[in-house]
């Protein structure tokens, strides 16, 4: 087990790589002068300039720049910013919106999801089962930017109007509340593809051998269902909610500007005009991470809900 | 030669289905139906298919002719009236007018091109491109396979409306062009890894085999006897693929880094009713009803395509 934890991480190392390089080539491509934009429109001191542009390695290659940064993250050291802030702090209160929001959105989709894809794998071809399918297309279908505005208007405006306020519409300082109507505008795709997997997978297993098996020994339903059906529906779903953390997170940035959230969309957004590269690199190369980490602990989850399954 | 001695082979070969489909629309169906003649039957037969072609049809002609559907040129300045500002919707501005008192059902029709246009480019060159190398990864496998994919792994950990918000960045303008290739470079290693898994599925059928046997150049194989039936998963994953892409564009576009004014966009025409959204919430909804209708057309038809291709999953 430790062994094939060791061995997933030492894979992870190129793909970590790889990936910070080809944002530090596009960030570095980014147009404009960052020491030019700490100043704005004054004229800098020629010395300040040489100074700084010799404190971040300004006048280095490329690779080596690169260098530079990777050898500071791998001693866990996310650098500072040409205005001197440590990049990691900026990012800390960021993430943690981010986070909120994305946790959101995952719990909503693992209940409604499964929740729907259970009901309408129960009644397969009744009309109950019909009437989740087609939403789901439309909920696949209906993008992020429409259900945001409209939710807001519907359930935040008009809601609050008629003197009902149950989801306050922007920022964070509602608490846990605002972030109830934007999780779910982020989840939106996500519950659907979750409702379909849940029932197709649900559907197959209700037909196999051992359920019939668990039928003829008289079983009740209940057991029938939660232990041996959906249980052994588990595997696709943990994968897929898994592979959507990252998503969830790097797709956040719609819903962020549509709510007034300030998460990490909102900072990537700004960082790249004020020319903050290192924080556009931290920002991602942290989502990367998010992304590794969270596919090995769907893969570490593979051996606890199949115990057939062992890693050497 | 080949192809008269091996029947198995090249477009009639249809490994995927098994035993005949239940019912008597199966004895309807042409005899010697091919993978695509088979579907073809069978889509005309969804009314998914019929109401998704529909749609499509629709916005298709809306997007190559935009006058047949307004007499009014949202691009020609004087069209906008400042006065008539957020107006309802009325006998003369169907869907209302936007904050500059500009018609907003001539700017919605406009819009469909830029869209569809982004939708169509993206999709092609992804597929194009992911699809060529994940035929060349997946019949060669070897160094040329480790290599194309470890390195799709790397695009994979990208975020990639994060990713396309950076490149555009770096290009500064925003138009069709730029906003395709940006999605275009994040999103081909998903058609690379489809293509990949239904090539090694492929080569290793008999009728490959036969192929090889029988003295058929490795081009030959790849394009005559593989690619054939390989291709349904990707064009069904591309399908699907094209309605996101045209949401993408409109969300690049919603966030200020895709289309820039005076182009037409949706999810531009999104972002600028936005400030008024409650004053005038027509001004935000029409773009967005036809945002939505027009990913759900590509999706529902990628969705009854794929019903049709894959037997397995009815």
């Amino acid at each position: 087990m430790g062994r094939y934890i060791l061995r997933r991480l030492i894979q992870a190392i190129p793909v970590l790589l790889g990936a910070t390089l080809l944002i530090y080539a596009i960030v570095f491509a980014l147009p404009g002068d960052p020491i030019a934009a700490l100043a704005g429109e004054k004229r800098m001191d020629p010395d300040i300039v040489a100074i700084l542009r010799e404190r971040y390695h300004l006048n280095d290659p490329f690779l080596v720049q690169y260098w530079y940064y990777i050898v500071g993250l791998f001693g866990g050291d996310f650098g500072t910013t040409y205005a001197g802030v440590g990049v990691g702090e900026i990012m800390a209160g960021k993430f943690q919106v981010t986070i909120n929001l994305a946790a959101t959105a995952l719990a909503m989709e693992a209940v409604i999801g499964v929740g729907l894809g259970l009901y309408a794998a129960l009644r397969q071809g009744r009309a109950g089962d019909s009437t989740i399918l087609a939403s789901t297309l439309v909920l696949i279908s209906v993008p992020t930017l429409v259900t945001g505005f409209v939710l807001q208007l519907l359930l935040g405006v008009k809601l609050k109007q008629a003197g009902i306020d149950l989801f306050p519409v922007a920022g964070v300082t509602e608490g846990w509340r605002g972030y109830l109507l934007p999780g779910f505008v982020l989840a939106g795709t996500s519950i659907a593809y979750l409702t379909r997997l849940t029932r197709n997978s649900l559907v197959e297993i209700m037909r196999a051998d051992y359920i019939r098996t668990a039928v003829a020994k008289g079983l009740p339903r209940k057991r029938i269902v939660g232990r041996h059906a959906l249980r052994n529906a588990l595997i696709p779903l943990v994968t897929y909610l898994g592979a959507d953390l990252g998503a969830l997170m790097g797709g956040a940035v719609i819903t962020e500007t549509i709510f007034n959230l300030p998460g990490i969309g909102q900072q990537l957004f700004s960082s790249v005009y004020l020319r903050e590269q290192p924080v556009v690199v931290g920002i991602v190369t942290v989502l990367v991470l998010i992304y590794i980490l969270a596919n090995l602990v769907v893969d570490l989850l593979y051996a606890v809900l199949d115990p057939r399954i062992r890693y050497e | 030669m080949s192809d008269t001695l091996v029947p198995a082979g090249g477009k009639t070969g249809r490994p995927k289905h098994g035993k005949p489909r239940r019912g008597t629309r199966r004895a309807k169906a042409p005899k010697d139906a091919s993978l695509w003649g088979d579907a073809w039957y069978d889509l005309r037969r969804r009314p998914l298919f019929v109401g998704a072609s529909f749609l499509i049809t629709v916005l298709v002609v809306m997007a190559v002719f935009p006058s047949l559907f307004t007499s009014v040129n949202p691009f020609d300045a004087r069209s906008c009236e400042l006065a008539d500002a957020r107006l309802g919707m009325s006998e003369a501005h169907w869907f209302g007018t936007d904050n500059l008192g500009c018609d907003i059902y001539a700017r919605t029709v406009h819009g469909a091109r830029n869209s569809i246009v982004v939708g169509l480019a993206t999709t092609v060159v992804t597929a194009l491109v992911g699809g060529l190398l994940g035929l060349f990864a997946g019949f060669r496998g070897g160094a040329l396979d480790t290599l194309l994919s470890r390195i799709t792994e790397i695009f994979f950990a990208i975020p990639s409306i994060l990713g396309a918000l950076l490149i555009l960045a770096v290009f500064r303008t925003g138009n069709v062009w730029t906003v395709m290739l940006a999605l275009a470079v994040l999103t081909w290693p998903m058609t690379y890894r489809i293509m990949r898994a239904a090539v090694i599925t492929a080569k290793n059928q008999d009728y490959v085999l036969a192929a090889r046997a029988l003295g058929a150049s490795a081009w030959r194989i790849m394009f005559r006897h593989i690619l054939p039936n390989a291709i349904a998963s990707v064009i069904v994953v591309a399908t699907i693929n094209l309605g996101y892409f045209i949401a993408a564009e409109a969300g690049l576009s919603f966030l200020g880094v895709g289309l820039r004014s005076p182009d037409i966009s949706w999810g531009l025409m999104i972002s600028d009713a936005r400030e008024r959204f409650l004053e005038a919430p027509w001004a935000l909804l029409f773009p967005a009803l036809f945002l939505s209708l027009t990913v759900l057309a590509f999706i529902m038809l990628g969705d009854a395509v794929r019903d049709a291709l894959d037997p397995k999953l009815r």
